[in-house]
């Protein structure tokens, strides 16, 4: 697959392909898609079995859900203050959707969406449309002086408010650009000392010894995706709840 | 907002349907993230955006709707309830710090009453044993009183007899010494004899 003339091939683990026979090749729904529908289908089932069981001492399930409920809530608490209550479906979906793309993408013959920049571009600005509309809402006109500072010298405007407008219209990069590289770096360096551990077993009598070496890398680098998994979740979610704090109280 | 979205998502859906045809087996040049001019991953990358969109306004709709609540209701439910067992746990604490001063009153009453009734019967116990004492006393000190008045008399009896028998006798001495015995002038001089020695 991946040594097919004896080359590394890291990226075509990236390529989509339609899905679901023709209905899914007419719609253009592709394998990311699916995953994504398994991410929600998991979010919901989790969400609602936590419900449902509704025991005064959770069981091991139960346990699982009211944690990523009660640790997105308060991350939202924290970060947006009481106000941000209204916020918190949106962020928990988020870093649902996100957490279990990046999950997902460590199950063998899985995909990770969270590897497609078109995707993560999407969820970015879905997130910067959002904390807009909610500034605009809240605070109108004023919310435009979230550009300028107050107290600076007015001279610096023509400095300050280009560079202001720019920091904000950046958040749509970082946020996507963040994940995305994430979630590349780590399947394409699997996927390369993959590769390494197929073209050196080849080696004939010491092929296998030589081998063991790339693969001990590819052992610790699943388990550092997974924390990356983790922890590109945690930014996004707290990135947003960071603008969220933003678009409420301006500075 | 959700409305627009799905029109957005038809709008855009509709011409990936129609170059739906177009899929061929076009080896994919540099990264499939940006194969925009492919003709297969092309379509499926913008396709891919409108299924995103879908897909997480389901999921903002199924959380926000439908598993959030209800999940912070089973939270705020145990919240609740933790909350109310603490206090419970404090009412019952206040009520047996109550029980345990009131236990501790009692017990120093009780203590109390005892030490009293203690003391009043040693009172009592005394001033009976003083009485009796006193009684006994009385009683003694009469018969000492009774006895030294019957020696009393034994003695004035006998210093009566000592004088009568000393009379006899000297009467009867003088009697024979004399042949005759003045009686009168006997006795006269045994009671100044007697006088005499203090015996009278």
């Amino acid at each position: 697959m991946a040594a097919e003339g004896k080359t590394i091939d890291a990226l075509s683990q990236f390529e989509l392909s339609p899905v679901l026979g023709v209905f899914g090749d007419a719609v253009s729904f592709s394998q990311s898609n699916l995953m994504m529908l398994v991410a929600v289908l998991i979010t919901f089932l989790l969400m609602k079995l936590t419900a449902d069981r509704g025991e005064l001492v959770p069981g091991r399930l139960q346990a699982l859900g009211e944690a990523s409920y009660s640790f997105i809530a308060g991350m939202v608490r924290d970060q947006v203050g009481d106000e941000g209550k209204k916020y918190f479906p949106f962020v928990f979906s988020i870093f649902m959707f996100v957490l279990l793309g990046n999950l997902l993408g460590m199950v063998p013959y899985s995909f990770t969406f969270t590897s497609h920049i078109m995707v993560t571009l999407t969820l970015a600005i879905v997130v910067f449309l959002v904390v807009t509309c909610v500034a605009l809402a809240i605070h109108g006109m004023h919310f435009f002086t979230y550009f300028f500072p107050e107290g600076a010298p007015k001279w610096l405007a023509p400095i300050i408010i280009p560079v202001e407008i720019i920091s904000y219209f950046s958040r749509v990069v970082s946020l996507s650009v963040r994940l995305f590289a994430n979630m590349v770096a780590g399947h394409v360096m699997l996927k390369v000392f993959a590769t390494f551990v197929v073209l050196l077993g080849g080696l004939g009598a010491i092929g296998p010894f030589v081998a063991a070496m790339p693969l001990a890398v590819n052992v610790v680098l699943v388990g550092f995706e997974f924390l990356v998994a983790f922890l590109q979740a945690y930014v996004f979610a707290i990135l947003t709840s960071i603008y969220l704090h933003d678009a409420v109280h301006l500075h | 907002m959700r409305r627009v979205t799905l029109l957005a998502a038809l709008a855009a859906t509709l011409p990936t349907i129609a170059m739906a045809a177009s899929s061929s087996a076009v080896p994919v040049e540099g990264m499939p993230q940006l194969a925009f001019g492919h003709p297969e991953q092309g379509r499926l990358l913008v396709g891919q955006v409108v299924w995103l969109l879908l897909i997480f306004a389901a999921l903002y709709f199924l959380m926000a709707k439908i598993a959030l609540p209800r999940v912070g209701a089973v939270i705020e439910n145990r919240h609740a309830r933790i909350a109310a067992d603490l206090e419970a746990a404090q009412a019952a604490k206040a009520e047996a710090d109550g029980a345990m001063a009131a236990h501790r009153a009692a017990t120093e009453a009780a203590r109390g009453e005892a030490r009293a009734a203690v003391a009043s019967a040693v009172q009592a116990a005394q001033a009976d044993s003083d009485a009796k004492a006193a009684a006994l006393n009385a009683r003694l000190n009469a018969q000492i009183a009774e006895a030294e008045a019957r020696i009393e008399a034994a003695r004035a009896s006998a210093m009566g007899a000592i004088r009568g028998v000393a009379t006899d006798t000297a009467e009867a001495l003088v009697a024979k010494l004399v042949g005759r015995a003045d009686r009168a002038a006997i006795d006269t001089a045994v009671g100044a004899a007697l006088t005499a020695q203090g015996r009278a």
